[in-house]
């Protein structure tokens, strides 16, 4: 995937969850989405992975049964295990959607099922665990959407286009960390419509009347 | 500053590890001066280290990280059943330990542990050295199988770097990365007790900080500053 000037990127915080595996796969759905677009932040994780390697090396032990290496060969010659899935790098170049995405739309923006969500703005929300949710966002040029405040943490990284809010503003590979205090109306560039990926341990707050009753039905 | 960082660190990785990127905040003449000559310095220091200290560590500190290489490139190049069960006696044991630290009991460990090794015979041929140490890769096959097993979910992955059509990883960088490997570990080792243990838990335990918060029952404030305490230290042990 073509690398970007990305400005604002993954915390510590984050990226150590992601390496752990502690993430819901919601988030880990961003996290990964973020790096394959961000070489600072890719280097940052495959630092966090070797953190992760050292304690494996330094832990303690647990022994394992005396036919464990037998088994193990066992299921090496029985050809059980399933062939390693790569995700494709080639068709990336072009595409708008990073490949981590593209697996879980099954392609790129065209297979995107969006729902509409009012004021031109349009949803499709993803499959996955239950302890988080990833929905894609798409917001016409010179849109807002509605000013939310958050629950839990909540995680927009985009996809294309740009959107300013009251903190600064944020363009393609850029990730946006909100979390109880920030209340923001992200507002699409002029430019371009936006496409967002968004990922929330919470449902959304929202501040007017109108979007909370309809919270339910649109799951946002 | 940005832009350097991102050179030295992954698009030609070949030319600085990409451990170097975290824990420096790059200075890239140091970047460098890891990479190159005094690369020796570095492995003589740690023999020098080991020798200091006590016998029982060093007989802990256990063994050479490149030879873990040459096992694998033996399982690669000539199905080399002798290399793998020397492997499978070190990492077998630990990857167990993980899973079981991760809430796995012991039945579901032990199988989880066979497929991670068998795992581990198969995808031989796309261990990098000049990426990751060997256990650093164990770590992540591992950690995608507790994830796939114990929680059931999709492990969603950055898309993979274009690499270009030289693949051969150039020696001087299999050799600084291992040694940073080595450094990493001894940094770890030597981190406080109190941010050392955070710092397994939050690998080990599956557990994210408010999680860690509930278990340990300090403050979540606590908690996130011991790791990012851990955290400077590391990156100061690394420059």
């Amino acid at each position: 995937m073509k690398m970007h000037n990305v400005k604002h990127h993954l915390t510590d915080q984050l990226l150590m969850a992601y390496s752990a595996g502690s993430l819901p796969e919601a988030f880990n759905l961003i996290v990964a989405a973020h790096v394959s677009m961000c070489d600072e932040c890719r280097a940052q994780l495959a630092s966090f992975d070797s953190v992760g390697g050292a304690i494996l090396d330094g832990t303690d032990s647990e022994p394992v049964s005396q036919d464990c290496f037998a088994e193990t060969m066992r299921l090496i010659t029985s050809g059980a295990l399933r062939p390693e899935k790569r995700v494709p790098a080639r068709a990336a170049s072009t595409s708008i959607l990073p490949a981590p995405v593209r697996d879980y739309v099954g392609g790129d923006v065209d297979k995107v099922k969006w729902k509409p969500i009012g004021m031109g703005v349009k949803q499709a929300i993803l499959p996955t665990s239950k302890d988080a949710s990833a929905r894609l966002l798409y917001i016409p040029a010179g849109a807002a959407v509605p000013d939310h405040g958050h629950r839990g943490m909540e995680l927009t990284l985009v996809l294309q286009g740009a959107f300013v809010d009251e903190t600064d503003r944020f363009a393609r590979g850029d990730i946006e960390i909100a979390d109880e205090d920030l209340t923001h109306t992200p507002v699409a560039d002029i430019g371009e419509d936006c496409i967002c990926l968004a990922a929330t341990d919470a449902p959304l707050r929202f501040n007017k009347l109108i979007p909370r009753i309809a919270q339910p039905f649109f799951r946002i | 500053m940005i832009y350097r960082k991102i050179t030295c660190g992954v698009i030609r990785s070949r030319q600085a590890p990409v451990m170097i990127c975290m824990f420096n905040v790059v200075d890239p003449s140091e970047a460098n001066a890891a990479s190159s000559p005094p690369a020796l310095r570095g492995r003589t220091g740690a023999k020098a280290d080991l020798s200091a200290k006590a016998k029982p560590l060093a007989m802990k500190t256990k063994y050479d990280p490149t030879d873990w290489i040459t096992h694998i490139t033996r399982i690669r190049e000539n199905q080399d059943q002798a290399a793998f069960a020397e492997l499978f006696q070190y990492f077998a044991p630990r990857v167990k330990a993980f899973l079981m630290r991760s809430g796995a009991d012991a039945t579901l460990a032990e199988e989880c542990t066979q497929e991670v090794m068998a795992t581990l015979w198969q995808k031989a041929h796309l261990f990098d050295a000049s990426r990751a140490s060997v256990a650093t890769w164990v770590f992540t096959i591992a950690r995608n199988r507790k994830i796939d097993a114990l929680r059931k979910q999709r492990r969603p992955e950055p898309e993979d770097l274009d690499w270009g059509p030289e693949d051969e990883p150039d020696q001087e960088d299999i050799l600084s990365l291992q040694q940073e490997s080595e450094q990493l570990g001894r940094a770890i080792a030597t981190l406080p007790e109190k941010q050392r243990e955070l710092i397994e838990k939050a690998y080990f335990g599956d557990l994210s900080h408010s999680e860690i918060a509930e278990q340990t029952g300090l403050p979540l404030g606590t908690i996130k500053s011991r790791i990012r305490l851990a955290l400077d230290r590391l990156r100061h042990a690394m420059k």
